[in-house]
């Protein structure tokens, strides 16, 4: 039943998937980071920067800014991603680029609901004490924050494994690049639908579990 | 108040939603069960191939898969205006099939084995060869020349596939979702050559925004049979559909629309190709 399977390398794609994932995620839970300290930062020029960021790119469909990265600055302004030579490497790298740029701006937005969550005595406690902004930011905010919107973060990390797939519009050698070529080669698009429709399940339901429970372990009970 | 509002626009639209899609399994039935006059055909073609099947904007359609879509429903006893388009991406065409969504499909369709598990075909109406389209004045001039070059072609199809495997492994290859984006970038200069089928190449090469600017290498890379799919086991249909492409040939409208579509590009097209007779 399964035989339209032999002869190509699923597994190799869907590691792909993960390499993008694990890539972009870190990518954009550190620019989320630094846009998040922007948006609460005191000031005006960096928080309004953080903001005009935060509300352009999340409205900017993933497929344009992809394919843009691509059209616009590969092609057009000689972009190699320092593969000049390598359209694979080069395509992987300016999707990761896309991915990053794009969630970055979800991961600011849920972290910081979490830092709202932190009771303002908190802040100007830390103020009190001689702490400046950065310090007391790093040290006493972020770390509560952070604690409390990992299931957030999580839905966030399950979209961001799901979005991987807009990488095949560049070629990206992905699970949905690789559905595209089965599907035009053995014309069976249901079962093959199926099978990388599980793949992803696969994938994300783990996450979800393990982050929601790691979530409620964490949380910080006031 | 305001809740009670935007149910009843939901129910409207809803109710809207039903009778359209009731609208059209009436249209498909008609299709299906009427073989000349009365009715609607519905037939499948792409609409973003130049030179083949492509939606206009003003609405109409143009290309070599709709003229020979058109001349084969007047054989089968519908006029123009009776025709209805329909567009099967390359992944819903086998589906569209099976569901009776169209009666048939003339959407550079490439016969083969794994297809023919699916559905039937006609024809074939079309011999393609896999091609590059280069920039006028390219050294390109065979397979070989590809080694080390840029190429582009669309995410996952057969001729991307092609260029992996036996044409040239050690080409750079660019894949894109579309032909549009890959045209752009041979445009811009950040690939050497474009590669698919020669007839969807001369089907960009001809349109007003290109003229001059490419040509086609005239490699011939693979062979393309270009068919008419039609559901499974619809034989009367095939046989009907054969008929209609024999005559199609033997009036002389075949080499009018192949003229009339790839005209410009430098495009040498096969001879009719022979009803049953598929070149491997």
């Amino acid at each position: 039943m399964f035989d339209f399977l032999e002869g190509y390398d699923v597994l190799g794609a869907f590691w792909t998937t993960v390499k993008l994932t694990a890539l972009s995620a870190v990518g954009s839970l550190i620019l989320g980071t630094v846009l998040a300290a922007m948006r609460v930062s005191p000031v005006p020029l960096m928080r309004g920067f953080g903001t005009a960021y935060v509300n352009i790119v999340r409205n900017i469909p993933l497929t344009v800014i992809i394919v843009f990265s691509s059209l616009g600055l590969a092609d057009i302004f000689g972009m190699t991603m320092g593969a000049p030579d390598d359209f694979k490497l080069q395509g992987f790298r300016l999707a990761v680029l896309s991915l990053v740029v794009y969630h970055a701006a979800f991961v600011c937005e849920a972290l910081r609901s979490g830092i709202n969550t932190v009771p303002v005595g908190q802040a100007e406690a830390a103020r009190a004490i001689g702490l400046s902004f950065s310090q007391s930011l790093r040290l006493i905010v972020l770390p509560q924050a952070f604690r409390s919107v990992i299931v957030p973060l999580a839905n966030v990390l399950i979209a961001l494994t799901k979005n991987t797939t807009v990488a095949a519009a560049i070629g990206v050698a992905e699970a949905a690049t690789l559905m595209k070529t089965m599907i035009e080669n053995e014309a069976q698009t249901l079962a093959i639908a199926a099978v990388f429709a599980l793949g992803f399940v696969v994938l994300t339901l783990p996450t979800g579990l393990i982050l929601g429970w790691l979530g409620k372990r964490l949380a910080v009970k006031r | 108040m305001k809740l009670r509002k935007v149910t009843a626009a939901s129910a409207a639209v809803l109710a809207l939603a039903l009778t359209a899609t009731a609208c059209g399994g009436d249209d498909s039935k008609d299709s299906g069960s009427s073989s000349s006059g009365g009715g609607k055909i519905k037939v499948g073609i792409k609409f973003d191939q130049p030179g083949l099947g492509l939606k206009q904007p003003d609405g109409s359609y143009a290309g070599f898969d709709v003229d020979v879509a058109t001349y084969v429903a007047k054989q089968l006893g519908y006029k123009p205006d009776q025709i209805e388009f329909v567009e099967t991406k390359s992944a819903d065409r086998e589906n569209a099939l099976a569901r009776g969504d169209v009666k048939f499909i003339a959407a550079t369709y490439s016969i083969t084995d794994e297809r023919k598990q699916k559905v039937d075909f006609a024809g074939p109406y079309l011999l393609a060869h896999q091609d590059l389209l280069v920039k006028t004045g390219s050294d390109i001039s065979k397979g070989t020349d590809l080694n080390g070059k840029k190429l582009c072609s669309v995410t996952g199809s057969t001729s991307a596939q092609n260029v992996h495997d036996t044409i040239a492994p050690k080409a750079q290859l660019k894949e894109y979702s579309g032909y549009s984006e890959c045209i752009a970038a041979l445009q811009s200069g950040a690939v050497d050559a474009v590669t698919t089928d020669d007839s969807i190449l001369a089907g960009f090469a001809a349109q007003d925004k290109y003229k001059g600017q490419f040509k086609l290498a005239g490699l011939k890379l693979s062979n393309e049979n270009y068919g008419i799919g039609v559901k499974k086991g619809d034989t009367a249909t095939v046989n009907k559909i054969n008929t209609a492409l024999e005559k199609m040939v033997s009036d002389g409208s075949w080499q009018k629309a192949v003229a009339a579509n790839f005209g410009p590009a430098n495009y040498k097209n096969e001879p009719a190709p022979k009803i049953g007779v598929i070149v491997k």
